[in-house]
C-alpha cells in the first residue's frame, strides 16, 4: 500500500508507454488496436468495472466478490497496470469495449469525458439513500464538474500533510512547525546544523507543486484558485500568486530545500528516504507517505514521524484549516451502459459500512461520514484521527491543481513549477507563461 | 568478428568481388515481405499521424475532425519548441562531437590484428548489448545526489554538492556521456570494420615513403573511413535528434525544462496533455527534419555516388 493517486510515484512511471512513445505514430495505431483486447464489453450479463491496479486493489476485488454474490448481473473488475492507466481509459473509453464503471480523480480527469456526455449524471442518486448524506461534502464536490456530481468515493482521503521529524526538532529545542514563525527557526536551526530543512522531490516537478498550492491558500484564501479553476486566467497574476511566489522564492534561495531538490526524486523514494533517514527534519507530502515510511522506516514512522497542517502565512486571508491534496479517488458511470441499475447499485455499494471498514483496515482513511466512529480499528488511530479530523473540519479541500485543472493545463503548470523551483523562470515569467497557456487551452 | 579478414601477409587483391554486378539479383519480388511490413508498421502509422496534425487538438475523445494547419502554426509560434529545437541541436552536436573521435581512435586501433586488441574490443563492446533501460537506470542510481556516486564525482568535475541531474548543464552533459557510454561501442564497431577494408599496401607504400604512424592516420586512414564517418555520423545525428529512452528516464525533461527535447516534448504533449493532435505535428516535424538532415549530410559528404573507395587500388 504504497501508491494511491495520479499524483502518486506509480503513476509517474510510465516504462510502456516509454517503448509504445518512441514512434508516436505507431503508438497511436497500437492503441487503436489494443483496445479489444481486455475485457468482453458489456455484454452476457455483467459489467466491466476498470480500477487502478496497485497493491491495494484486494480491497475493491473483495467488494466485487461480495457484491455479485447478490447480483445477478456479474461484475467483472479489471486491474489496469497503474502506469498505464490515464492512457489505456482514454483509449478504451472511445471504443466498443469501454468499462461501465472506470476509476477516476474526478475534477479535471474526467471532464473531458463530462463534455462529450459520456458520463451519467449522479446528482439525483447522492439526493437520496444510500448515498445521500453518506460522505464528506467537501469530497463529494471534487467529484463534481460543473455543480454534478459524477464520482462516487471508492478509496481513502489524501490530504497533503507537513510531517516532521520529531527527535530532530526535540534535539535542537524547536516547536512544531505550525506557525510560519516556527518553520523559519526550524529552516535555519537545521540549516546551521547541516540538516536539510525539507525533503522536496523537485526532479518529479509535482511535490513542488504542493507548496505553491498551500502558500496560495494560505495568502488568498481558497477563492484564489477557484478563480482561475473557472478559467479565469488573470488569476495567475494576482497580488497574491506574486505574494505566494516571493515567498516560495526566498525559501528556495535560503536553502529550506538544501540544493540538491532539482535531482532529488520522490518517486524513486529519495526524498521520503531523507526524511527517514533522519537527512532532512521536513516533507511536505499527500497522507500516503506515511505508509511509505512505515515499509521501508518503521521504527522512524512508529515512534518519531509528526505531522501537522501547513502554518498560516503572516498577513495572509486564507484559512488556516484548509486542505489540499487529493480528496479521494472516485467510480463513475459510462453513460453507455447496458445495466444501469447494476452499475449503481454497486457504487452506491461503496457507502456501506462493510467497505468502510475494508479501507480502514487496508491502512485508508475512508471519507465516509460513518468513519469517525470505526477509527479505532485503524493501524495508527493517532494518525487516523489526525487525518480524518484535518478533512473533515476543513472549510475547502482543494484537489491538486494538476488534476482540477485540464491536462492541456495542468501538465504544463508541473512543468512550469518545476522551472520556477528550478530558477530557469522568474516570478513574473512564471505568472505570464502560465496565463497564455490556459489561455491558449481555453481557444 | 573474425580475425581471418585481416590477415597479415600481403595477398592479391579479389578484383572478382568488386566487379560491376552482373551477378543475378534477387528479384523486387523477394523485397515485397519487407516493403509490406515497412508500409504497415512505417507509413501507414506515419501518414496517419499526418492526418491527426491536422485535427485540432484531438484529446483521444470522439473521432478526429479535420480542423486546419492549428498546429502547425501554432509550432512554429510556440517559444517552448524553439527552446526544445535549440537543445536537441546542443544534444546533437555534443553527441557528435564526444562520439566521432572516441569511436573512431577506439575502432581503428581495434582493427588491428593483436589479440589483446581483439579481447579488449569485445569488453568494450558490452555496453551495447545492455537495454538503453537498464543503462538510464544504472546511471540514474549512480547519479544520485544524495544516495549515489554523484556527490564523490561531482567536486572532480564542478558540481560541488553532486547536484550533476539537478543542473542545466549537467543534466545535459549526463544526457550526452550515457548516450555516448551506450552507442559508442556501434559507431566503434562500425569504425573497426572500415579500418580493416583499407588495403594493407597503402600502409605498407607509406612505410615506404617514410610516413609515421599519425601520418599515415591522417593522410590514410581519415580519407579512407569517409564514407564510414558519414555512415556513422548518420546515424549519431538522427538518432540524437529522435532519442527519447534515455531523457525519459534519466531527467523527465528536468530540472525544469532544462532537457526537454523535441521527442520528450511530443511524449508529454501526447500521452500527459492528451493533444494527440499537437504532437503530431511535432512529430510529423521530425520525421521531415530528420530525413533532410540525412539526405543533406549523404549528399554533401559525396557518399551518394556510392563510389567503392577501393577502386583504383
Amino acid at each position: 500500500m504504497t501508491t494511491k493517486s495520479k499524483r502518486n510515484p506509480i503513476l509517474r512511471k510510465r516504462g510502456l508507454r516509454a517503448a509504445l512513445a518512441l514512434g508516436l505514430g505507431a503508438a497511436l495505431s497500437l492503441g487503436a488496436s489494443g483496445c479489444s483486447s481486455s475485457s468482453t464489453g458489456a455484454g452476457g450479463g455483467q459489467i466491466v468495472v476498470y480500477t487502478y491496479g496497485d497493491n491495494s486493489t484486494n480491497i475493491q476485488q473483495a467488494a466485487v466478490d461480495a457484491f455479485n454474490k447478490t447480483s445477478t448481473v456479474k461484475v467483472k473488475l479489471v486491474q489496469v497496470p497503474g502506469n498505464d492507466y490515464s492512457p489505456k481509459l482514454r483509449t478504451v473509453m472511445t471504443s466498443s469495449s469501454a468499462p461501465d464503471v472506470f476509476f477516476n480523480w474526478g475534477g479535471g480527469s474526467i471532464a473531458p469525458y463530462v463534455k462529450a456526455n459520456e458520463l451519467v449524471d449522479l446528482t439525483p442518486y447522492f439526493n437520496q439513500a444510500p448515498l445521500k448524506g453518506a460522505f464528506l461534502p467537501s469530497v463529494v464536490a471534487a467529484g463534481a464538474v460543473d455543480g454534478k456530481d459524477y464520482g462516487v468515493p471508492m478509496r481513502g482521503m489524501q490530504p497533503v500533510i507537513l510531517f516532521y521529524n520529531k527527535t530532530l526538532f526535540a534535539q535542537y529545542n524547536l516547536q512544531p512547525p505550525n506557525t510560519w514563525a516556527a518553520m523559519q527557526a526550524a529552516i535555519t536551526t537545521f540549516k546551521a546544523h547541516g540538516v536539510i530543512p525539507f525533503a522536496l522531490g523537485g526532479a518529479d516537478n509535482w511535490p513542488d507543486l504542493m507548496w505553491l498550492e498551500y502558500m496560495l491558500d494560505r495568502v488568498g484564501g481558497s477563492g484564489e484558485f477557484t478563480k482561475i479553476q473557472n478559467g479565469d486566467s488573470s488569476g495567475w497574476t494576482d497580488q497574491a500568486m506574486t505574494t505566494s511566489l516571493t515567498d516560495i522564492q526566498q525559501l528556495i534561495q535560503e536553502g529550506a530545500f538544501g540544493t540538491k531538490f532539482t535531482s532529488t526524486s520522490y518517486t524513486n523514494n529519495a526524498a521520503p528516504a531523507l526524511l527517514g533517514s533522519g537527512k532532512a527534519a521536513m516533507q511536505l507530502m499527500g497522507s500516503w507517505d506515511y505508509a511509505n515510511q512505515l515499509s521501508n522506516y518503521p521504527n522512524f514512522a512508529k515512534s518519531e514521524e509528526g505531522f501537522t497542517t501547513f502554518p498560516d502565512v503572516a498577513g495572509g486571508t486564507g484559512n488556516p484549516a484548509d486542505v489540499v491534496g487529493n480528496p479521494t479517488n472516485f467510480w463513475s458511470i459510462n453513460a453507455k451502459t447496458k445495466y444501469l441499475s447494476t452499475a449503481v447499485a454497486f457504487v452506491q455499494y461503496m457507502a456501506s459500512d462493510t467497505y468502510t471498514k475494508a479501507l480502514l483496515a487496508g491502512g485508508w482513511i475512508p471519507t465516509a461520514t460513518t468513519t469517525s466512529s470505526l477509527l479505532s480499528s485503524y493501524p495508527n488511530p493517532a494518525f487516523g484521527q489526525f487525518q480524518y479530523q484535518m478533512v473533515q473540519q476543513a472549510p475547502s479541500f482543494q484537489l491538486s491543481w494538476d488534476q482540477a485543472l485540464p491536462t492541456a493545463v495542468g501538465t504544463p503548470l508541473d512543468t512550469e513549477v518545476g522551472k520556477f523551483f528550478a530558477g530557469q523562470v522568474s516570478v513574473s515569467q512564471f505568472e505570464s507563461d502560465m496565463q497564455t497557456t490556459q489561455k491558449n487551452a481555453g481557444s | 568478428m573474425t580475425l581471418a579478414a585481416t590477415s597479415g601477409k600481403p595477398r592479391p587483391q579479389r578484383h572478382g568481388a568488386g566487379a560491376p554486378a552482373r551477378v543475378g539479383r534477387p528479384r523486387l519480388a523477394w523485397a515485397l515481405p519487407g516493403f509490406l511490413f515497412f508500409a504497415l508498421f512505417a507509413v501507414v502509422p506515419m501518414l496517419y499521424a499526418v492526418y491527426l496534425s491536422f485535427c485540432g487538438n484531438w484529446s483521444g475523445i470522439g473521432s478526429p475532425q479535420l480542423s486546419g494547419a492549428g498546429n502547425w502554426t501554432r509550432l512554429f509560434q510556440d517559444s517552448s519548441i524553439r527552446q526544445a529545437t535549440r537543445l536537441t541541436v546542443e544534444l546533437t552536436v555534443l553527441s557528435w562531437v564526444f562520439q566521432t573521435p572516441v569511436a573512431m581512435l577506439i575502432g581503428v586501433w581495434a582493427a588491428g590484428k593483436q589479440r589483446n586488441r581483439a579481447v579488449l574490443a569485445a569488453l568494450f563492446f558490452i555496453p551495447l548489448v545492455l537495454s538503453s533501460t537498464a543503462i538510464s537506470l544504472l546511471f540514474k542510481a549512480l547519479l544520485d545526489p544524495n544516495f549515489g556516486l554523484a556527490p564523490s564525482i561531482g567536486p572532480w568535475i564542478g558540481f560541488p554538492d553532486g547536484n550533476i541531474l539537478g543542473s542545466t548543464n549537467g543534466a545535459l552533459i549526463a544526457l550526452v556521456f550515457v548516450g555516448g557510454w551506450q552507442f559508442m561501442p556501434f559507431h566503434t564497431l562500425i569504425y573497426q570494420g572500415g579500418a580493416r577494408a583499407i588495403p594493407k599496401s597503402f600502409y605498407d607504400a607509406a612505410a615506404i615513403d617514410g610516413a609515421g604512424r599519425v601520418a599515415q592516420f591522417v593522410h590514410i586512414t581519415l580519407p579512407q573511413l569517409r564514407n564510414t564517418i558519414t555512415t556513422s555520423s548518420v546515424l549519431i545525428v538522427v538518432g540524437s535528434l529522435t532519442s527519447f529512452e534515455t531523457v525519459f528516464l534519466l531527467t523527465q525533461g528536468g530540472p525544469g525544462a532544462a532537457t526537454s527535447t523535441l521527442s520528450w516534448v511530443m511524449y508529454q504533449n501526447a500521452f500527459d496533455d492528451f493533444n494527440f493532435g499537437y504532437a503530431c505535428a511535432l512529430g510529423a516535424g521530425l520525421v521531415v527534419v530528420s530525413t533532410v538532415l540525412s539526405l543533406l549530410m549523404v549528399r554533401l559528404s559525396g557518399f551518394g555516388s556510392m563510389r567503392s573507395t577501393r577502386e583504383g587500388a
